[in-house]
């Protein structure tokens, strides 16, 4: 398919500086999909053709919430089934003594914790055999300190999570977005799902129109999504795209499609992508639809024109 | 009973109604088999790709209401990407086709299309009942033909799907003759409404029962429409953006007031404050309170309105109500059984001090001593906390605690919160379902494989150190059903481990863990009755390359049981091994 010209740029140098429309490191936009993949490998992979969730497009996102444990990544192979076996023995070993050795709750979680907690639970028993102790005392902390060093700021963006659905989370949008005078700022839920299909790609995705502050953004993701569609001249309408319309037509020379980006609003009518100021868009857009240059003349009066001069170019 | 005949002993199996007994009887022998099947009137097929029709209808040729699911529970979080499956066409295709007697249809998470309802609504005559949650794929259209065709139409129940909403008249295609009608929620319909149109519906249906409507429908025609049905007992409100003016609130309250078999209420999606006192006078009776769509009310309204709800079993909140508000909660609704808390604010941007912390959580345990099933979002947690909550409540039946931030510890000790979640699952014996949130080792894991022998359904997320957590569940949860698991560091050992207990499963589902190609490759190798499905977007381009990775990591593994083999609807990135 199309996915072929992608692999194309793999081989040509500054992969980096694909990333020309100033977004910060692109290099997140993987991590969801590929959570344990080295750090070293992330830049490549940005550039190579990935269909992440749209949410996890977001470049400004956060990494690393895969990676719990360095450790295992290289035992995972040679991880022995033993454990299996202990553990049904450490599990079954202790259920049968259930009568001795009763221990305090308070006492075990003391041990574990290696801290004399001020706070001090009581009235739950607890016992686990010396051996299970062990064992998940030394793996404790190691894992302490993973977790601990790896818990991201909160507004990273993961898919999926918090796990809400986003039916729940469009309406707690459009409610919360018509009262922002009011409502001392809060910015609620802020979630706008519309779904996005291409013509050709096999399937349609969903992207969270509120994840972005302007068009370049929203093409950038919706770039790596589908990896080969052209913006329509979005460049020459908006106020910001002016100094970025000479590298979009570069873009276009690259890929050397013929795609369009279009918009159909609450009126049901499809319309190109750019001719309003974004706040506006947000608000009115139903739904994205990538098309290809040819089917797009005609929806915008300026459409024809655009096309022209994209043949020009 | 040998010695009964049949119809006696189908009379009796009348009295059975819950599937897993029926379930059961068939085991007996072959004579109570056959009775049994011949009599079945309700079907529940957990996940559809684990039979299909035509098996389906020919064990149970007499079935009357079939309940069917779809997609996997993390689709409603966006992990499963579209045309994925779920499609209910070809259920109605074959069900068309036997000439079963449908009268109702339930299906949550499926792919529903307006040619699937049309066919629906032409060839069952006696359709009575249309249930669909978290659905996508069809558009107001489709339930025009609803409304046209199905003249016996009882309930048409629309909850939480996404539905393009043309903007035409369904509403005026139910005909003047249809008088049937006991329930209808549309409240998730996005479009305007033919308010007219709905006013003689309402009028014309004295079964009405209960109402929910969309966002389109001022306060006004409420007024009206609880004039019209003062009988109503589940009430769904739609959208007062402004303050009414005094007129109109008292319309509003006076009609309200007839309500007096009025139980549960609902909506609230935009609605000013002010509006909330005219509900005062039902709210003694209410026993189910949906307010987590209310944005836009602050927690001091709500508090009132609580106040006034002593005989609440049900209620659905945002974490807008505080801890000052579930403590409220607690003194007033002593009846209280399920509660959900959901989150006002996703991203963590706000310094939000009036949410929800630990402290809320254990003001209700303490307080409300029949709370079974919890579902809470909030933004920190102790073991401390969760240890009262677990002396407090031991009789949960549905505990789900979602930490917004991933692998967060306890807020005060800094320690990991296996404690606390050993606490819960050692003491509620009869715990089904679980879900586990903040910064987790090994060791929760080793105590729910423990403690938790009720246990069938599990979310983990974000959670464990190695394969040992994923193999206590597994060898210690003997009646789990659903095991749904991402971002954790579990892999083959785990995956490959006991491959013969996933036919005692409905369903595994493991994203961006550990578990690679290889492994599921050998996992599924062995099992001709687990389908094993791999979802890598980026499928094609693999392809491509000669050579498969079998180290490479799975993004998606979705594993299930199945009597039928591979099914054929797949879409391409979906690799069924």
């Amino acid at each position: 398919m199309s996915y072929r010209l992608l692999s194309v740029d793999k081989e040509e140098p500054g992969l980096k500086e694909r990333n020309y429309l100033g977004l910060s490191d692109c290099s997140s936009v993987d991590s969801s999909t590929i959570p344990n993949v080295e750090k070293s490998n992330l830049n490549f992979k940005a550039t190579e053709l990935r269909l992440g969730l749209p949410e996890s497009e977001s470049p400004e996102r956060e990494t690393d919430f895969g990676l719990l444990s360095p450790r295992t990544l290289d035992e995972k192979l040679l991880f022995p089934l033993l454990p299996c076996k202990d553990n049904t023995s450490a599990t079954t070993g202790h259920k049968n003594v259930v009568s001795g050795n009763k221990r305090g709750f308070a006492d075990t979680w003391d041990e574990f914790s290696g801290l004399k907690g001020s706070v001090r639970p009581g009235g739950i028993n607890m016992m686990l055999s010396p051996k299970v102790k062990d064992v998940l005392k030394d793996e404790r902390s190691h894992a302490k300190g993973g977790g601990l060093n790896n818990a991201p700021a909160a507004k990273a963006q993961v898919v999926g999570w918090p796990p809400i659905r986003s039916y729940r989370k469009n309406t707690m949008a459009s409610s919360t977005s018509k009262n922002t005078d009011e409502v001392d700022g809060k910015p609620g839920l802020g979630a706008l799902f519309v779904k996005v299909s291409m013509d050709g790609a096999p399937y349609l995705r969903k992207v969270d129109l509120r994840t972005y502050t302007s068009y370049q953004q929203l093409s950038s993701a919706l770039e790596k999504m589908f990896s080969c569609f052209t913006l329509g001249q979005y460049g020459l309408h908006g106020a910001q795209g002016r100094e970025r319309m000479s590298e979009i037509k570069l873009k276009d020379l690259l890929h050397g499609s013929e795609f369009v980006l279009t918009y159909e609003d609450k009126d049901g009518d499809w319309m190109l992508v750019g001719d309003v100021p974004w706040e506006i868009f947000t608000e009115t857009c139903q739904k994205l639809k990538i098309m290809k240059g040819s089917d797009s003349i005609g929806l915008a009066p300026g459409a024809v024109e655009k096309s022209k001069n994209k043949e020009r170019v | 009973m040998n010695y009964f005949p049949d119809e006696v002993i189908e009379h009796v199996f009348d009295f059975v109604a819950s599937h897993k007994d029926r379930n059961s009887i068939s085991l007996v022998c072959k004579s109570w088999h056959k009775i049994e099947r011949f009599s079945r009137k309700n079907v529940f097929i957990g996940n559809c790709y684990a039979i299909n029709p035509e098996r389906l209808i020919g064990r149970f040729p007499c079935l009357k209401s079939l309940t069917l699911k779809g997609k996997p529970h993390f689709a409603d979080f966006n992990l499963v990407p579209h045309e994925w499956g779920g499609f209910v066409l070809p259920w109605i295709e074959a069900l068309a086709r036997s000439r079963v007697g449908l009268e109702e249809l339930r299906l949550k998470r499926m792919v529903v299309t307006d040619e699937s309802l049309e066919l629906l609504s032409r060839s069952f005559a006696n359709f009575k009942s249309l249930v669909l949650v978290s659905c996508e794929g069809f558009t107001t259209d489709g339930l025009a033909s609803i409304a046209a065709n199905c003249r016996q139409l009882r309930e048409l129940d629309l909850q939480e799907n996404e539905i393009d909403d043309h903007r035409g008249q369904w509403l005026n295609c139910f005909p003047d003759s249809c008088t049937t009608l006991i329930s209808l929620n549309f409240a998730c319909l996005k479009g305007e409404t033919n308010v007219a149109a709905l006013e003689r519906l309402v009028a014309r249906s004295p079964n009405l029962k209960s109402l929910k409507l969309n966002r389109a429908v001022p306060l006004d025609a409420l007024a009206r429409l609880m004039t019209c049905a003062p009988q109503l007992v589940d009430l769904g409100v739609g959208s007062y953006e402004n303050e009414p003016d005094p007129e109109s609130f008292v319309k509003l309250m006076t009609a309200i007031e007839k309500c007096i078999s009025l139980r549960s209420l609902s909506g609230f999606l935009e609605v000013a404050p002010l509006c909330l006192p005219a509900f005062y006078p039902i709210c003694q009776n209410l026993i189910s309170l949906n307010l987590s769509y209310a944005a836009e009310i602050q927690g001091n309204h709500l508090i009132k309105l609580i106040q006034l709800c002593k005989r609440l079993q049900r209620l659905w909140i945002l974490d807008s109500i505080g801890d000052k508000g579930l403590a409220v909660v607690a003194a007033t609704c002593k009846e209280l059984q399920e509660l959900r808390v959901f989150p006002s604010d996703v991203h963590g941007e706000e310094d939000n001090n009036a949410a929800v912390t630990e402290v809320g959580l254990v003001a209700i345990s303490a307080g409300c001593p029949k709370l079974h099933s919890i579902l809470y979002f909030c933004k920190q947690m102790t073991n401390a906390a969760l240890i009262a909550v677990a002396k407090n409540c031991p009789n949960f039946i549905r505990f789900r605690l979602c930490i917004l931030e991933p692998h967060k510890p306890d807020h005060i000790t800094s320690q990991s919160l296996d404690e606390g979640f050993g606490a819960i699952v050692q003491a509620c014996k009869g715990l089904r379902r679980l879900s586990v949130s903040g910064l987790l080792t090994d060791q929760v894991f080793l105590y729910i494989g423990m403690y938790a022998e009720q246990l069938e359904m599990l979310s983990i997320a974000f959670a464990g150190d190695t394969d040992k957590g994923m193999l206590y569940v597994l060898n210690g949860c003997k009646k789990m059903r659903k095991l749904e698991i991402r971002d954790s560091p579990f892999g083959n050992a785990a995956l490959l481990a006991d491959v013969g207990r996933y036919e005692t499963m409905r369903s595994l589902w493991m994203s961006s863990c550990e578990v690679t190609l290889g492994g599921c490759k050998r996992l599924a190798q062995n099992s001709p009755r687990l389908n094993v499905e791999i979802i890598n977007e980026n499928e094609n381009n693999r392809m491509e390359q000669n050579e498969e990775d079998e180290r490479e990591k799975v993004d998606k593994l979705y594993l299930y049981r199945t009597m039928v083999g591979t099914r054929k609807d797949a879409p391409p990135y979906v690799r069924i091994l």
